[in-house]
């Protein structure tokens, strides 16, 4: 271990145990692999890009759970946040 | 009519055992009028946790295959004047009972007794759904780590599917220690992750281990998981209790010294 490391804050187990368990329930919960989220992704990007220039970086999407409308319980929802950085003009 | 309460996790070595023992006995404290039943037939437990295992005649596969009465498979815990257990059978496996029976058995008992709690097997196959098949309501114990939480919200969902009436949440053997320094999940994490409520928190505390070596629940008592089974107990009959403090109080020196 290095002086440097010391002084380097580690991030913290706890905040990694919950992040990476949020992930795998997504999974759990949906039957929906991380590779199909994955292309879910990408083809969302592939169509939005045809009209919007999207900030890759910035972008979030997630399958959450979420009180169904009529009140019978907890049902998966797709969630994205997606940056728009400039808007395509069409001529 | 009383009320059937299962307690479950999914993971094996959670606490559900040690759940059963303290909630079963810290409601009996609490003059209520409690039924335990250990449904993990082949890995018989609960009767050693609560220091009973002597006075094993009958067990629930027994009753369920008619060989005797409930009245005579029930022990009654002389420390207590309204505790009974009702020990599993440690030659059979899980198939010599099924949901059936033992939602009939749940109904009998229901007209003796205030709370009738189920001590679940771990995992999700048969054994899980005898255990779940009576009960009206559900305790899902757990740890702050990441298989316990996996294997957890798997059983909750597998309660939602059933219509469990109610399900509520223990995060057992947490270390407020690491919690502060951020190296284990808090309870309010494990909440946010499997959004059901939360009826109690128990610290990790070496009075556990000290109490199910004597086979004396230490629901009640001093300590701070005594004192955590009590509240959940309390919570159970439907009393407010604020959440306990589980940062052990500090001496003068290691406040002078900052540790």
């Amino acid at each position: 271990m290095s002086l440097m490391d010391l002084f380097r804050k580690k991030p913290s187990s706890g905040n990694n145990a919950k992040s990476r368990l949020q992930l795998a329930l997504v999974a759990d919960r949906t039957g929906c692999s991380p590779e199909i989220m994955e292309k879910i992704k990408n083809d969302i990007i592939t169509v939005l890009s045809k009209y919007v220039e999207i900030d890759t970086e910035g972008l979030d999407i997630n399958i959450t759970q979420t009180q169904s409308e009529n009140g019978q319980g907890n049902v998966p929802a797709l969630y994205a946040n997606i940056p728009i950085k400039e808007l395509r003009r069409h001529e | 009519m009383g009320e059937v309460i299962v307690v479950t996790s999914g993971k094996g070595g959670v606490g559900k055992t040690t759940t059963t023992a303290n909630v079963g006995t810290g409601l009996a404290k609490l003059d209520k009028k409690v039924a335990l039943i250990d449904t993990d037939i082949g890995l018989r437990n609960l009767d050693v946790v609560m220091g009973l295992e002597n006075r094993i005649v009958y067990n629930l596969v027994d009753v369920v295959e008619g060989n005797c009465t409930i009245k005579k498979a029930l022990i009654k815990d002389k420390r207590y004047p309204n505790l009974y257990l009702m020990p599993s059978a440690q030659t059979r496996d899980k198939s010599a009972v099924t949901p059936e029976q033992m939602k009939q058995l749940c109904e009998q008992l229901k007209k003796e007794f205030d709370y009738v709690i189920m001590d679940c097997p771990a995992g999700i196959e048969q054994g899980f759904k005898n255990a779940i098949a009576g009960a009206d309501r559900a305790l899902v114990v757990t740890t702050p780590e990441v298989s316990a939480v996996r294997d957890a919200d798997r059983i909750i969902g597998l309660l939602e599917a059933s219509e469990m009436a109610r399900t509520d949440l223990i995060v057992n053997r947490l270390r407020s220690d690491m919690v502060n320094r951020g190296d284990m999940m808090s309870s309010s994490d494990v909440v946010d992750i499997l959004a059901i409520d939360l009826i109690g928190v128990v610290p990790d505390d070496e009075n556990i281990v000290i109490a199910t070596n004597n086979g004396e629940p230490l629901v009640g008592d001093n300590s701070l998981a005594g004192q955590a089974y009590m509240n959940i107990c309390r919570r159970i009959i439907g009393e407010e209790v604020p959440f306990l403090d589980l940062n052990p109080k500090k001496g003068f020196f290691s406040r002078l010294f900052g540790r």
